[in-house]
């Protein structure tokens, strides 16, 4: 097998008074015809940085300090820009993260996918239509004139992101980096992409250097897999015996701080007093009216769940499923349009602000983005007494139960009169929830709380949510898209598809035996479902 | 399933205990970044508008002693001498001085050295009552704007009105209507300028209303006001102050052109626009009358843009990504 893609001793720097020196430290990697691999790491680990040094799209600031990279035996960090002008599409493409920011929204994607061939080729006009149109069949695109002739908009992330493939794949290069292809996209549709990107690297013996944070998406795709920390890598194997025998400590811990998708038993008291119950919980969106045609949209119809004290219900979907609707109805911050929401003895879906204000602090959200869920100009010391001191709690009492706070989120108290751009994401995350905390709630709203969290960090974070939920006998909401993290916290799971609860029971029930096609084909799509993680 | 539920103390995701313990010593380190002051700091333009404009503060403070006469003072036998001349001043009193004339006299024989620096004085007041006024202004009808939603058309439609309308008509339209004094010329200035500030605050408003941290401040039971004042104003801060030395820039221009056009401020008082005004019809013969004014003027409100430009530069995270 002969490699295509070969990186020595590369070493890139980083800007004077970043973290480290270096983005990444003597890393060696090949690439050969026809395999594919996994470049993983957490985020600040440099990956991205390894594919934009090998396109040639550093930024200045990031200069190469040492090492070479060699495609198909050419020294790329010597190439003129001319020339890498001339190798990129033709002999190495990229796809990207984010397919409607990496595509043009004003040029039809016919068009662009044109321009690469009007670039880099001499075919006429006709040659190149009859091309477009096969490259257009081969990522399975359904109608390829309606395709061609469509904006980027009008499609949906995944048909967005084949055509990023159609466009990095037309000219059949010999090397298809890839970095994070599938993270913006639901999980079915990431089964798709990567079915795709398999078949099609199979079918043109293409080398891929394949980057993402998801073991699962490694399970799936991945030949070898090569692990970066901070810049070093750690360890490069062939996937099976990485998966299966991880060497060195940092991937033993990355892999073991995957959630396995078998579900925890867990002894859940079915007499526990209901905490929270919604009946036919309904939000619709409506547009338009004084001039436009009335538009509706039915974001979350007939919602029927219950959560039990001590006990975590799990709301699982795709984008647009309606769950975060459910979470925000249920947490009074949008009003619902019917039915019944109740707490305790009261329905609060319908009170106004002023009946509301007494019951607000027994439901609490902790939300998805660490960064924008603290106010910026706060201390976390004021932003975690804000809720009881509305409350009537003074100051010096509420100051008090921060500090203690504090420590049950294993935070240092001396960190209070520090401002959040000083934390981590995940030391944000865990100041959010000691803020909900804060408020004695009875019902804990963790809306993709761990998201946007690094593997090893979503890990603690949501052994923390185990530990309080246990210790101080919550009910926890947990809504997530990711099945694996809701088979490891939920005792209950309801099943959303299009704003309805297609399936809804017990988690042992949901995960081991699932009825609704729709929940059958969600789990057929999760990633690496054939390896055991989690220890 | 039995009642209790269950203690697993290896409950959670399989994370290792050392790794779960190692939580509690992690909070030490602190990313630590450079403070806006510092940055501020090294900003050139900053730090060539501070300096400009902290000048121009200065001589504005320190003009009875820079070698001024009162400025109201005038002498016919001094009449349009040219800068640097030497030549006599008679005070109240009837005391005759003996004076130079640094940017010579007008045809009143007054000294513009005096009228000007003491007309520094009132450009720099007029920009920043009115920049301080119209802000504060916008920043009401704003918030108000963005966070009552339905207060939010009639509101616009208004500033939208007053929009339409050039500023400096509505000025002189209140000027005239009123008489011509330090405040109503204030409130004239900025009057004209209360619906681009209310704009502002409005679409920031919009924005940060929707960011969690707000929707985490409803959760926890702060009442409206409070989550208005509270989180959402602190947060416009920093785009306000950028829009104030804008603001600032042309109101002391407009102060210029209404005192230019004789509707501003009355002749007593010495501004850099009446300055200029009553050396206009002289111009041809005797063009110190308007151009030490008008040099001061245009340093001013250059002081004043190079500043805002630099202010928008470090404080707006945006620009500061795109030149980083």
């Amino acid at each position: 097998m002969s490699a295509i893609l070969e990186i020595r001793n590369l070493s890139i720097g980083l800007p004077a008074g970043g973290d480290r020196a270096l983005a990444v430290r003597n890393v060696n990697l090949t690439v050969g015809a026809g395999e594919i691999v996994c470049l993983v790491g957490e985020s600040g680990s440099g990956k991205s940085v390894i594919a934009q040094a090998v396109m040639g799209l550093l930024p200045r600031q990031l200069p190469v300090r040492s090492g070479e990279i060699r495609l198909q035996g050419e020294d790329l960090l010597a190439a003129t820009p001319q020339r890498l002008r001339e190798l990129r599409c033709v002999r190495m493409s990229m796809i990207f993260q984010e397919p409607m920011t990496a595509l043009n929204p004003v040029m039809r994607c016919g068009a662009q996918i044109d321009e690469v061939l009007r670039t880099h080729t001499d075919l006429d006009p006709a040659a190149r239509r009859a091309r477009i149109r096969s490259i257009i069949e081969e990522v399975h695109l359904p109608d390829p004139d309606r395709i061609i002739a469509s904006y980027p908009h009008q499609l949906s992330g995944g048909q967005r992101q084949r055509i990023m493939i159609a466009m990095a794949l037309v000219l059949e290069p010999a090397l298809l980096i890839a970095d994070e292809p599938t993270t913006a996209l639901d999980v079915t549709t990431q089964a798709q992409i990567l079915k795709l990107v398999k078949e099609l690297q199979t079918k043109h013996g293409t080398g891929v250097l394949f980057i993402t944070h998801d073991f699962g998406v490694v399970a799936e795709i991945a030949d070898r897999v090569a692990v970066l920390r901070l810049g070093d890598m750690v360890e490069a194997r062939a996937k099976d015996d990485l998966l299966s025998a991880p060497e060195h400590a940092y991937t033993r811990m990355l892999i073991a701080s995957v959630p396995s998708i078998v579900p925890r038993h867990r002894g859940a008291d079915a007499e526990a007093p209901v905490v929270l119950a919604t009946e036919g919980l309904s939000k619709v969106y409506s547009s338009g009216g004084f001039l436009a045609a009335r538009h509706e949209v039915r974001a979350a119809s007939d919602v029927t769940l219950q959560i039990r004290r001590g006990q975590t219900l799990g709301i699982v979907g795709e984008s647009g499923s309606g769950k975060s609707t459910v979470a925000r109805c249920i947490a009074r911050l949008i009003d619902p349009t019917t039915g019944v929401v109740r707490l305790g003895d009261d329905d609060i879906a319908k009170m106004g602000v002023r009946q509301l204000q007494p019951l607000r602090r027994r439901v609490q959200v902790i939300f998805q983005d660490p960064y924008r869920s603290l106010n910026p100009r706060r201390t976390v010391g004021e932003s975690i007494i804000e809720g009881p001191m509305n409350y009537g709690t003074s100051r010096d009492e509420a100051m008090d139960r921060a500090n203690r706070l504090m420590e049950l989120v294993r935070l240092d108290p001396k960190a209070l009169d520090r401002y959040p751009h000083q934390f981590s994401g995940g030391q944000r995350q865990r100041i959010c929830i000691a803020r909900a905390l804060a408020m004695e709630p009875e019902l804990l709203i963790a809306d993709e709380a761990v998201s946007a969290l690094d593997v090893s960090v979503q890990a603690q974070v949501l052994r923390l949510l185990d530990e309080i939920r246990d210790r101080l006998n919550l009910a926890m909401l947990f809504i997530t898209h990711d099945l694996r993290v809701a088979a490891q916290v939920c005792d209950h799971v309801a099943v959303m598809s299009k704003g309805q609860v297609v399936e809804y029971g017990p988690a042992a029930q949901v995960f081991g035996a699932p009825t609704h096609p729709y929940t059958q084909a969600l789990f057929a799509a999760a990633p690496g479902r054939d390896y055991a993680f989690g220890g | 399933m039995a009642a209790a539920p269950s203690r697993r103390p290896d409950a959670g995701a399989a994370l290792s205990d050392e790794a779960y313990e190692a939580l509690s010593v992690e909070s030490a380190t602190v990313v630590q970044r450079t403070s806006v002051w510092s940055r501020l700091a090294r900003n050139w333009s900053v730090r060539i508008g501070g300096v400009l404009l902290a000048l121009l503060v200065l001589i504005a403070l320190a003009a009875p002693v820079l070698g001024t006469v009162d400025p109201a003072l005038f002498d016919p036998g001094s009449r349009d001498l040219l800068p640097g001349a030497a030549g006599e001043i008679m005070t109240l009193e009837g005391e005759t001085l003996k004076h130079t004339f640094l940017m010579g006299s007008d045809s009143f024989g007054r000294d513009i050295y005096s009228r000007v620096l003491y007309g520094a004085r009132v450009s720099l007041v007029v920009g920043i009552a009115c920049a301080l006024l119209s802000i504060t202004l916008g920043v009401l009808a704003g918030l108000s704007a963005g966070y009552i939603r339905w207060l939010d058309g009639p509101m616009m439609r208004v500033m939208d009105g007053l929009m339409a309308i050039p500023g400096i008509l509505i000025a002189i339209a209140l000027v005239t209507l009123w008489r011509a004094s330090l405040l109503t010329v204030v409130i004239a200035i900025a009057i004209p300028e209360i619906p681009r500030v209310t704009r502002l605050v409005r679409s920031l408003v919009l924005s940060i209303r929707e960011e969690p941290y707000v929707e985490a401040a409803i959760s926890l039971g702060t009442p409206r006001y409070r989550i208005m004042f509270g989180h959402i104003l602190p947060n416009t801060i920093a785009p306000l102050i950028v829009q104030g030395t804008y603001i600032a820039a042309s109101a002391i221009l407009v102060e210029a052109i209404l005192s230019f056009l004789g509707v501003g401020l009355p002749s007593e008082i010495p501004t850099w626009g009446n300055i200029m005004a009553e050396g206009r019809v002289q111009f041809q013969q005797f063009p110190h009358n308007v151009l030490f004014p008008g040099i001061f003027l245009a340093v001013c409100v250059l002081a004043v843009n190079i500043l805002g430009d630099g202010l928008r530069d470090t404080l707006d995270p945006k620009m500061a990504k795109r030149a980083g």
